[in-house]
């Protein structure tokens, strides 16, 4: 599938608008790339990206519940980003992308640019196809998790107060 | 004597005026503060948002469908979920959803539930049925956490501590649970609430969620947050309950896009809430068992999750079969009605709403779940003013179901004393044992016909001292508010005696005026005025008889009266639209009489020819300058205006046409943008409402005493809008064709 600069601009620019903090690398920097946006202790979840690795980076991806709830941060993958609200398709598996993109104050998220879809229609789409494949719970995460509910807006309550994408430009 | 119903009835609404003025005085600001932000959200993301009204259209058939085919739904979501390793359990009502999830608790010995924010957990009073069992529950979306802790009711859907400020939370918090640290902002309040409910979700052993929208053919749940309590609630206790209506189901993934596009847009002008989280439990994410930090994340999977769908039926089964409240459950609980209702605004849930819903769509859930008596606490606060319906995602008519329930309750009254008096004298299609003074209201057709008949000598009783006792005292009519003046002469008297200066039968256009009761008893000079401006524009004018619309007694919920009063109507126009004639309507409650509920009143095709040939005379005034009248034949002065639409006229999208007239005949407008004047009719006379009428508005008044609006003369579509405004303006206030009208 081929992406257009135009809708890795769009989801770059509802990133921003949502407070997402946007990092681009190509696969070969990516360890460096991860690095510098990572707050130790951090955890994560097995990517499933050929040629990337956590471990490099020094991400503890076997994490036990005590590291993932002293971690910082959680790295996960994101199974595509939509363009038209900078919102990331966080897919539930085994190797814990829920829990490890919930529980510490920051989530880094690594995707592919390949992976940039336009809007909500064709993410669900998509997500149709992995729920057909029996990969059928999924979270549309935009921004930090907010509330009203204490008189002002807060960011950072049950989930991350600080999102971060790595967009991996040649995957 | 002492218990005539006049007494126990002034009794009642002295009662009700007291527990508003209470809720408006301790709440009414941190919810008008709060919502009116909500509601201007709304509008700036919604009319940004091109597809919005294509999406409405797509969600709306979806639920249609689903609602229809809701059986075969159950069946499928049954089978998704009993093949993913759940189990889904359809309650029959509230006490049989407890029994199962207490027997649940009990047998996984489960010592404390953390939930995430649902309405229908509140219906169900689940909270109380645990805690009876010795379960600890803890809410864990902080609005309704507060809630939990100041052991109050939710006052709104969405909001549910929308009436609380920053400082009485912090109050609520210190009195509570003595903090180590004082908490100043709303940082240390939300911080504190997280770590706290943190802990509990950590150590809870059943985690328990709502459902905004149930997938059948996969066994999904669907959540919609902004804090992340939902995910943390399904994924960290190995024990996920989904408690649900069965209104939530809908068929698959594929029909879920509208109302992603749709509910947080609609909520709270949000493009597209935080979390919109889909799962189809039990989940492959890994259990997480906080009390051995050592070990690794556990397996996650059918054999070492457990996951529990509750369907509520409570009452909607009977929902579906009935006409009135079906369109009920199509509503996604969004709470645009309630932000866009200019009384709930103002007064917020704790008054506009029931045992657990609140706001205009509350009237259908609470007569649907709770009973008649629920909706009869609040269902008066619903003046149909009609600005909910273009809000509404899923297109309910909300107006309606408020009348037909209103309706209901009129019916279900026990016939009283005087009943045999005031059925000689009304001529309309009600029982025994309604209430005087909407029955008042809804004959006001009569009660016009009468005054001008007798004026001057109507309006000296009426407004004699004894004259007011009895308005008050019999029928609630509050003494602040100055009655309408009759006028001796009626527009169709000046109608009939003057010379005709119109351009005659075989001009291009001929036009039925329709005279409503108002303008040719009251409001004579917009009356003449309309005449004069359609005859300068070359339009040959005829009035069609004076005939009360149906609006009044559709106000009051006399539906068989209104109908009446329409198939009356439709009667005298037909010859006029048989002979081509269109027809202008200056009062725009009577022209939304019969574009928007005509429909529910008369033969489909007989409303449909009534709502296509009528119009709104500064509508009708712009369509004609628009296709060549010569705007040079009419009278305008021109210069600064403070203009206030008509609610129901902004519901049809005709507060337009009046500005682009008036810009065009050298005016400057500014335009008012609150929802309703809250006088609503006859809603502001009434003894009960008038203080909430008073302050809603205020919050119009306001407008047009500060910034550049100040100072600027007034003009008003609706005749109600007109009453308020003067009372509160202390101004003349006029109709838009009184400004343009050749003299």
């Amino acid at each position: 599938m081929t992406v257009t600069t135009d809708t890795v601009s769009r989801f770059a620019s509802s990133l921003s608008g949502v407070g997402v903090e946007l990092t681009r690398t190509e696969a070969a920097g990516f360890v460096g790339a991860l690095e510098a946006l990572v707050e130790p202790p951090a955890v994560g979840a097995p990517l499933g990206i050929d040629g990337l690795s956590l471990a490099e980076a020094g991400i503890n991806a076997e994490p036990t519940s005590g590291e993932l709830r002293e971690a910082k941060t959680g790295v996960t993958r994101v199974g595509k980003g939509i363009a038209s609200y900078g919102t990331l398709v966080l897919q539930s598996d085994a190797g814990g992308t829920e829990p490890t993109a919930l529980y510490p104050p920051r989530h880094v998220g690594v995707l592919c640019e390949s992976d940039v879809i336009e809007d909500v229609a064709a993410a669900l789409d998509w997500l149709g196809d992995e729920f057909a494949d029996g990969r059928d719970s999924a979270v549309f995460a935009t921004g930090a998790s907010a509330t009203a509910d204490m008189g002002e807006l807060v960011f950072g309550v049950h989930g991350p107060v600080d999102v971060n994408v790595l967009l991996v430009t040649d995957r | 004597m002492s218990d005539a119903p006049s007494r126990s009835s002034a009794g009642k609404r002295r009662q009700k005026a007291e527990r508003i003025r209470q809720v408006m005085a301790a709440e009414g600001e941190t919810v008008h503060g709060n919502i009116a932000g909500h509601n201007q959200l709304r509008y700036d993301v919604t009319d940004e948002f091109e597809p919005f009204e294509d999406y409405r259209s797509q969600a709306r058939a979806i639920k249609e469908d689903a609602i229809d085919r809701l059986p075969e739904l159950i069946d499928t979501v049954t089978e998704a979920v009993e093949a993913n390793g759940g189990s889904v359990y359809v309650a029959d009502d509230a006490a049989d959803a407890n029994r199962y999830i207490t027997d649940l608790a009990a047998q996984q010995d489960a010592g404390s539930v953390v939930k995430s924010k649902s309405m229908t957990t509140e219906e169900i009073d689940v909270n109380e049925a645990l805690e009876a069992e010795g379960v600890e529950v803890w809410e864990t979306d902080l609005g309704e956490f507060v809630v939990q802790v100041a052991e109050e009711s939710p006052s709104h859907l969405v909001g549910p501590a929308m009436h609380k400020t920053k400082d009485e939370i912090k109050a609520l918090f210190e009195a509570h649970f003595d903090p180590d640290e004082p908490l100043e902002t709303a940082e240390d309040l939300t911080a504190f609430a997280r770590d706290f409910l943190g802990e509990k979700i950590r150590a809870a052993d059943i985690g328990m969620t709502g459902a905004n929208f149930v997938l059948a053919e996969s066994g999904t749940v669907v959540l919609v947050t902004n804090e992340g309590n939902a995910r943390k609630s399904a994924v960290t206790p190995d024990t996920h309950v989904a408690v649900a209506g069965v209104e939530k189901l809908i068929p698959s993934i594929g029909e879920l896009e509208p109302f992603v596009e749709l509910i947080a847009k609609s909520a709270a002008g949000q493009p597209i809430a935080n979390y919109v989280t889909m799962l189809s439990p039990p989940t492959d994410s890994p259990t997480l068992d906080f009390d051995e930090p050592d070990e690794p994340l556990g397996p996650g999977g059918p054999d070492h999750r457990d996951f529990h769908l509750v369907l509520i039926d409570n009452g909607r089964f009977e929902m579906r079969e009935d006409e009135s409240l079906r369109e009920t459950l199509y509503c996604i609980r969004c709470g645009a009605c309630a932000n866009s209702c200019a009384n709930f605004q103002h007064v917020g849930g704790h008054a506009f709403g029931g045992e657990t819903y609140t706001g205009g769509i509350a009237t259908g859930w609470e007569a649907g779940v709770h009973g008649q008596d629920s909706a009869a606490e609040f269902n008066d606060l619903c003046t149909g003013c009609s600005r909910c319906v273009n809000a509404c995602p899923v297109k309910i008519d909300i107006p309606w179901i408020n009348t037909a329930v209103r309706d209901r309750i009129n019916r279900g009254a026990d016939p009283g004393t005087f009943d045999f008096l005031v059925e000689g004298l009304t001529p309309d299609e009600e029982p025994g044992g309604m209430d005087l003074q909407k029955r008042l209201f809804g004959n006001f057709g009569t009660l016009a016909r009468l005054g001008s008949a007798t004026a001057p000598l109507s309006n000296w009783a009426a407004a004699s001292a004894p004259g007011r006792w009895a308005l008050e005292r019999f029928f609630g009519v509050d003494p602040r508010r100055d009655l309408p003046t009759f006028r001796r002469e009626t527009l169709v008297d000046w109608f009939e005696a003057r010379e005709a200066r119109g351009p005659g039968m075989n001009a291009d256009r001929r036009v039925a005026l329709y005279p409503d009761v108002y303008t040719n008893h009251v409001l004579v000079e917009r009356g003449k005025a309309a005449v004069r401006t359609l005859e300068a524009l070359g339009v040959h004018v005829e009035l069609s008889p004076c005939l009360e619309s149906g609006r009044a007694p559709l106000s009051q919920g006399m539906i068989e009266t209104a109908r009446s009063s329409a198939r009356s109507v439709a009667d005298a126009l037909e010859p006029f639209l048989d002979a081509g004639y269109d027809v202008v309507a200056i009062e725009p409650s009577d022209l939304a009489a019969f574009r928007r509920e005509y429909d529910r009143l008369l033969p489909a095709e007989e409303a449909d020819r009534i709502a296509t040939a009528s119009f709104e005379v500064m509508e009708y005034v712009h369509g004609l300058l628009e296709n060549g009248a010569d705007a040079a034949a009419l009278d305008p002065d021109g210069g600064p205006i403070a203009y206030h639409s008509h609610c129901q006229q902004r519901t049809l999208g005709l507060e337009g046409h009046t500005e682009a007239v008036l810009d065009r005949c050298g005016y400057d407008v500014v335009t008012s943008d609150v929802e309703c004047c809250g006088m609503a009719g006859s809603f502001g006379y009434k003894s009960e409402y008038y203080e909430l009428s008073i302050e809603v508005g205020e919050s119009l008044a306001e407008q047009f005493e500060s910034g550049d609006a100040a100072g600027r003369p007034i003009v008003a579509s609706g005749t109600s809008c007109r009453e308020q405004l003067g009372d509160l303006c202390d101004s003349a206030v006029s109709h838009p064709i009184e400004l343009i009208a050749p003299r």
